[in-house]
């Protein structure tokens, strides 16, 4: 299968403004609890998802929405599991952190590294019911540092399960930096349990999709894992509202919290004035780091694939149209439910 | 006397112990992003960001614990102890045993533990009983900002593994954290009397153990810990007014150990027993606390108010899921209604 940049674009865009609804939405108060979106890992997503066939399987993390509409999905049954409805996917009692699709062999986590296990079990069970098929198993690189996701490498290995590991790697373990909490190197670390690794600048979506294609290709052919180490931003951050960031870019809305540590640092009895005035140090680099995730056009796999298309611009322009129209109508079909309850 | 709110409570009373003890230190995933007061006034020594390891930072604070220190594992959501379970299972809650009490385990795992807004089944769980079934180790769940710094305090002096039980509805910072708390139109069922409240200016630990009864009764007893206390008050509260039923509310406070006496003692009185419990229904502390009256003798009528099902993510079906006060108040009224 040969990468098809049109194509690509297109389900990238799809995907994009479909996270960008569903924030809108969330700040709205129509999606509850947390919301992690992937906005800023497209080029992961598509570069991967969209070289399946039937019978291959995904195991998704918390952050799957993406993969879940390239694969087919339907979008307006999606939006409306995230919306809580009972039109929803799965009848809204998964939302976005548990995305489920037996027909597409599809299964998400809200649990950090279980997505590890989880492509295992589904490439066992594919080497031994549907040869030639192959497994997705994404995870962020925080993950990397999970007991159950560095045995599950070690198992993929000694199995030669066709499975293919796709580390997102944004440098943050949740809403820590992950260099703070990584011995060594991870893509040594995983080199070390006999995989092999390519990294790849995932803003860059034929680059993932060459390096996944050589990786599937290997797998369906009973050759065994491998790991595809990705660089990544998340545009939207760990996950929506993300207080850190409030804090850092609009410390005036934050007073209460800046008071509360100030009055901390003055406490008596505690660290002596060194380790405290270093302990906010650490913790204002923490911020400013927060406050870099800022969105660098090279760091945007849309507008990456988009400078490639854009001297075609008609075809572009045509596609762009056609993909506003189609999430413009899937939120209309979707929010249905809501409108006919306030009719 | 001041007035805390009740994550404030607990991040008080850790604050004191840690400044008369050296050998506290707090760590977890972010810990040091969201305890930022105790990181500025401890330093990163003492306030420490890990990676995403569970298991081993769990199996990590056992044997730290058995050394010499007293670690607090700042877990996050209690949801999260299923990948860290046998630190805790296997070594925590038997080390004492085995080492015929050579050893004790002093630490805590301090985690957040609740729903009611929205976050689906891996983020919402309570788990009280799934852990105090467990001989060794004492499980704390706290109603109040007061209760919550107390027990923090006697969680801290315990020499035994302690797994403190916070609820998201409670200590309001989970809310903010999580991104909830920016977004005006989303309401949460936060019960007032547990988020916020007058606290001590010094901190005493709280007895492990003992249960507090919130609103006298000779009707019914209710029985129940965190969110279900405000709950189970309401719901008494509106029976008072509506059928002049008097409920007993008792707020256990620990799940383990368990005050027996305090729910005997109250349904030898009113020979009826209602449990609320945000916990799951099948094999755990609802059963438990029928099993204990009926050791005792006592004759009794009992029903029980908790979850029976995996906690859904839409807003609706959790409501409906997670004991509420109508729930509550039908259930009292069929034990009310019949002699």
């Amino acid at each position: 299968m040969s990468a098809d940049l049109w194509r690509l674009y297109e389900q990238m865009l799809r995907s994009r403004l479909f996270e960008e609804a569903v924030a809108a939405l969330w700040h709205q108060g129509l999606i509850s609890g947390e919301m992690h979106l992937a906005i800023g890992e497209e080029g992961i997503a598509a570069g991967t998802v969209l070289q399946l066939r039937e019978g291959d399987a995904l195991a998704l993390d918390h952050r799957g929405t993406p993969q879940m509409l390239m694969r087919g999905v339907d979008g307006v049954d999606l939006m409306q599991e995230l919306l809580g409805l009972p039109e929803g996917l799965t009848g809204g009692m998964g939302g976005h952190m548990h995305l489920f699709s037996r027909e597409h062999l599809a299964a998400s986590s809200g649990i950090v590294g279980a997505s590890g296990p989880a492509g295992v079990g589904f490439a066992l069970a594919a080497q031994r019911l549907r040869p030639t098929s192959v497994v997705l198993a994404y995870f962020g690189e925080g993950a990397v540092n999970e007991g159950m996701l560095m045995e599950s490498l070690n198992l993929a290995v000694i199995w030669r399960l066709p499975v293919l590991f796709i580390c997102k790697d944004n440098n943050w373990s949740i809403t820590t930096p992950s260099d703070e909490v990584f011995g060594g190197e991870l893509v040594r670390r995983v080199e070390g349990f006999g995989l092999p690794v390519t990294q790849v600048d995932g803003a860059d979506v034929l680059a993932v999709w060459r390096a996944a294609a050589e990786a599937i290709e290997q797998a369906r052919a009973g050759r065994g894992p491998s790991f595809l180490h990705a660089r990544c931003r998340h545009f939207e951050h760990h996950f929506l509202g993300y207080q850190l960031a409030k804090l850092a870019d609009a410390p005036h809305t934050q007073l209460d919290v800046i008071v509360g540590v100030i009055k901390s640092l003055a406490r008596r009895r505690g660290a002596g004035l060194l380790e405290r005035v270093s302990a906010l140090h650490y913790g204002q680099r923490i911020l400013r780091g927060t406050r870099q995730e800022s969105r660098a056009e090279q760091d945007d796999p849309l507008v990456r694939a988009r400078q490639r298309l854009v001297s075609d611009a008609l075809r572009l322009a045509r596609l762009e149209e056609g993909v506003v129209t189609e999430i413009h109508d899937l939120m209309e079909e979707a929010l249905a439910p809501l409108m006919d309850d306030h009719a | 006397m001041r007035e805390l709110k009740f994550g404030q409570a607990v991040e008080d009373a850790l604050a004191q112990a840690m400044a008369l003890d050296e050998r506290i230190i707090v760590f977890g995933e972010d810990s040091a992003s969201y305890r930022r007061n105790l990181l500025v006034r401890f330093g990163t020594q003492r306030v420490m960001n890990t990676p995403i390891s569970e298991s081993a930072l769990m199996g990590a604070a056992v044997s730290a614990a058995m050394a010499g220190l007293r670690p607090v594992l700042d877990l996050t959501l209690v949801d999260f102890i299923g990948v860290a379970m046998d630190g805790l299972l296997n070594h925590a809650a038997k080390i004492a045993a085995f080492s015929d009490g050579q050893w004790t385990v002093p630490m805590v795992v301090w985690a957040a533990c609740g729903g009611g807004y929205g976050d689906g089944g891996q983020h919402e769980q309570s788990l009280w009983g799934w852990l105090a079934h467990i001989p060794g180790l004492t499980v704390l769940v706290p109603s109040t900002p007061a209760d919550a710094g107390a027990l923090m305090l006697a969680a801290l002096e315990h020499d035994g593994p302690v797994i403190f039980l916070e609820h998201k509805l409670l200590a309001d910072y989970w809310l903010d954290w999580m991104g909830g708390s920016s977004r005006p139109t989303v309401t949460f069922d936060v019960p007032s009397a547990g988020a916020k409240g007058p606290v001590p200016a010094d901190w005493q630990p709280a007895v492990l153990g003992q249960a507090r009864s919130r609103r006298g009764g000779s009707d019914l007893t209710m029985v129940s810990v965190g969110v279900g206390v405000h709950r189970a008050v309401e719901a008494a509260n509106r029976l008072a007014e509506t059928h002049g039923i008097e409920a007993e509310v008792i707020d256990l406070r620990s799940v383990a150990p368990l005050d027996r006496d305090a729910v005997c003692q109250s349904v030898a009185v009113t020979g009826r027993l209602l449990v609320v419990d945000e916990d799951y229904e099948g094999y755990g502390l609802s059963g438990e606390l029928a099993a204990i009256a009926l050791e005792q003798g006592l004759n009794f009528r009992y029903r029980r108010v908790c979850t029976k099902t995996t906690i859904p993510y839409a807003r609706y079906l959790e409501a409906q899921t997670l004991p509420n006060v109508a729930r509550i108040m039908k259930a009292a009224l069929q034990l009310a209604v019949v002699n």
